[in-house]
């Protein structure tokens, strides 16, 4: 069992996240995170969608998401290089006094403060799951007041576009015996 | 040509081949029911919501085309629900049409609101809310390919009363289904064809198993030539019946819980299961640990989901089993497995524990003497038999011996009673010209009875056997078994089933002796619209063999003392 993280290129359409999701929760799947937003297409979202399971369940997982209609394209890209990244915004409670050495911490970590108010400061943070914990741990000290992520994005490396110029048309047909919508 | 969306939605279910539809009206549906009355469609109207969901899957299942439903919203639409599941799980296409409050009105929680696409999410292969006059032709066009596609199941079509009002330009060719993400055709790439066929070749102990996907396919003649190529037995799962004809002497009969022992044996023997349109339900390969132990596994199936779910196959071929099996043929090779046939056979000697012939006809009367019966009386007829959930079910899978494809119509993967009075009637209608019989329990009769009026009102002449034993037979066979016949809630009492049907205006007759089975089903047959037979069989009679629930295939209750059959009855 480890974490698997796919992409998956849905339709945008009222209705396709509850799709995605119910699917998981009907097989028995549990999302450690789900982050959706806009594609470089049109009309198209995607997704990135991080499952604790084993590479049956992946397979399975995949095969499923793929028997979705809205479902254009699914990538299991636990297995390649890819950039993952988090988004973390922390409110950190601050005085005069705290405040440099709290913001030195995020300058160590790569991370900016964006808002500074009298008695905290609000810190953002994108990186990998386990540097954003890194920060966490030292911040906390100060007094996390609130935060917020947003779970894991990712894309893999290297030149090629996995969408397609148009959904589905650049798809060879039998590609990877399991991407077929029945 | 400016249409309102309720002509759009007739007009689409024309142009889709569409003759009957089954359904019931109600307030959010009333403008499409309006313009119905304008288009060359035969409504059957139901007593139930329910019923016509079965019945668009007896449909389906008869024809091998697309089953058609419709109910208004709220209630309506939710007692669907059951109808949609069965559907769903033995991959059946039915488009399923509700109504839905104004699209204003939506979320408001207005009189008959429900949220049927939510609540459908799971057991459709895709629904739709259609909130705009504009938006129906394409919704409807896109429901049908989805349906009957790939692994086929069914689709619902959630569309607003103001949609259905308001009138727009119809552009049939403008609303062509445009399904980015959708391929419905999958093709084995020809490495693992070239597997497969080598396990073939030097498999000594294959059997193949012959599921649904076989009709669904259409690939009986290529089944069949795999058997026969290969001297490989056949076994079937339940909904996979009649893809070989019983008669075949390749085809070695029904495996599972309560399948043929011998089949059971083979497989747990083979050294190759070829896996055929079926999905190794836990209905048939009992515990997953000890199952096949010694057999490599090849599966064909156009659902990659399907692979490696209950069981890890050795090749998997997702595509259509029509196609794969028609590129695996030319390479099969010519086989010879007369030791493994003759071993089989063996078993067979042992085991054939089918004691109808030597029943005592000593007033009681068996569910398999009426079975067998009604297999003789029909047989030489297109006979579709529609049956129910249960003991009788099993019953009618063990005795009558199904020659053609699609002349068994049941529900396998959900197990859903009071599926059979209404299945058949879709399945008549489908196919008019074949005797379609209903064979039901007492329970399962009792939960859709109702729709005899459905088959009277529109003279669909369906003949309903009622194996009626006073007992929810199946449960009542597990209490016995697993709960010291303890019969908690089982012993069913239940109407004069003959007046019952003589109130609906039905023939109606009861049978109590084995000499009266015969007589009864030529009576049912000679008679020109609805019958019902109330057969009243023994109470406690039990389905053999049985693998229990999770228990190993080769271990099945046996029936007690067992007595050879005789050869009149294979």
């Amino acid at each position: 069992m480890i974490m698997h993280t796919f992409s998956v290129y849905v339709e945008d359409q009222p209705g396709a996240l509850n799709r995605v999701a119910s699917l998981f929760r009907r097989r028995g799947f549990n999302i450690v995170s789900l982050a959706v937003g806009h594609s470089e297409t049109p009309g198209v979202s995607r997704m990135t969608i991080v499952v604790h399971t084993d590479a049956g369940g992946a397979h399975r997982i995949e095969a499923h998401l793929y028997k979705l209609i809205h479902v254009i394209r699914v990538e299991d890209i636990t297995q390649r290089p890819a950039v993952i990244r988090d988004l973390a915004l922390i409110k950190v409670s601050a005085d005069p006094t705290s405040r440099p050495p709290i913001m030195q911490l995020a300058e160590v970590f790569g991370a900016r403060v964006v808002d500074v108010a009298p008695a905290s400061l609000v810190i953002e943070m994108a990186g990998s799951e386990a540097k954003i914990d890194g920060l966490l741990d030292v911040l906390r000290p100060y007094g996390v007041l609130e935060m917020v992520r947003t779970g894991r994005v990712a894309m893999s490396r290297g030149e090629g576009t996995r969408s397609g110029a148009g959904p589905a048309a650049a798809m060879p047909e039998t590609e990877a015996g399991v991407s077929y919508s029945v | 040509m400016k249409l309102t969306g309720a002509q759009i939605l007739w007009e689409c279910l024309v142009r889709e081949g569409v003759t009957d539809v089954f359904g019931y009206p109600g307030g959010a549906i009333l403008p499409a029911y309006d313009a119905m009355l304008d288009y060359p469609i035969r409504h059957i109207l139901v007593r139930h919501e329910q019923g016509a969901t079965h019945m668009a899957d007896g449909y389906a299942r008869a024809s091998g085309g697309v089953g058609v439903a419709i109910a208004t919203s709220g209630p309506g639409a939710t007692n669907m629900v059951t109808g949609i599941a069965t559907a769903m799980m033995d991959s059946s296409p039915i488009v399923c049409i509700t109504g839905q409050v104004g699209s204003r009105l939506i979320g408001s929680d207005a009189f008959q609101e429900i949220d049927i696409t939510g609540i459908t999410l799971p057991i459709t292969k895709h629904n739709y809310l259609v909130t705009r006059a504009e938006d129906v032709a394409r919704a409807v066009r896109e429901a049908f390919v989805i349906a009957k596609s790939g692994r086929p199941g069914p689709v619902l079509i959630d569309i607003t009363k103001d949609a259905q009002q308001a009138s727009c330009e119809f552009d049939w060719e403008g609303a062509a289904p445009s399904v980015p993400g959708w391929r419905s055709r999958p093709e084995a790439p020809a490495s693992a064809i070239a597997q497969a066929v080598a396990l073939l070749n030097e498999a000594q102990r294959p059997v193949i198993l012959a599921g649904h996907g076989v009709m669904i396919s259409g690939a009986m003649e290529q089944l069949k030539a795999l058997a026969e190529r290969g001297q490989i037995p056949v076994a079937m799962t339940l909904l996979g019946i009649g893809c070989l004809p019983a008669s075949h002497a390749l085809n070695f009969g029904m495996m599972g819980m309560h399948g043929e022992a011998w089949v059971n044996h083979a497989i747990q023997e083979a050294d190759l299961l070829i896996a055929a349109g079926m999905c190794f339900d836990d209905r048939v390969t009992g515990n997953l640990k000890t199952y096949a132990p010694n057999a490599r596994k090849i599966h064909i199936e156009i659902d990659p989901s399907e692979i490696n779910k209950n069981v890890p196959v050795d090749v998997a071929l997702i595509g259509d089993l029509r196609d794969v099996l028609t590129r695996l043929l030319p390479s099969v090779a010519e086989g010879n497995r007369e030791p493994w046939l003759r071993h089989i056979d063996s078993i067979k000697g042992d085991a054939a524990v089918r004691d109808i012939q030597s029943l005592p006809d000593d007033g009681h009367l068996y569910a398999a003497h009426v079975i067998n019966d009604l297999w003789r009386a029909t047989r030489s007829r297109d006979t579709i038999v529609v049956t129910d959930v249960g003991q009788h079910q099993m019953w009618e899978a063990q005795y009558y011996h199904h020659e053609a494809p699609r002349s068994l119509i049941t529900s396998g993967g959900l197990g859903t009673m009071g599926f059979a009075v209404p299945a058949a009637i879709g399945a008549k209608r489908a196919r008019p010209e074949a005797d379609v019989w209903a064979v039901v329990g007492d329970g399962g009769f009792q939960m859709t009875m109702c729709e005899l009026a459905t088959a009277v009102q529109d003279s669909i002449d369906i003949k309903v056997a009622i194996i009626n034993n006073g007992f929810l037979g199946m449960v009542r066979q597990w209490q016995e078994f697993f709960y010291e016949r303890r019969y908690a809630a089982t012993p069913l009492s239940g109407p004069d089933f003959v007046k019952l049907a003589e109130a609906f205006g039905i023939r109606g007759i009861g049978v109590t002796k084995r000499s009266g089975v015969l007589p009864a089903v030529d009576e049912a047959r000679a008679h020109a619209g609805p019958v019902v037979v109330d057969f009243r069989v023994e109470q406690e009679d039990t389905v053999y063999p049985m693998v229990p629930a999770g228990g190993d295939l080769h271990a099945m209750i046996r029936r007690p003392n067992p007595i050879v059959e005789t050869a009149a009855d294979v």
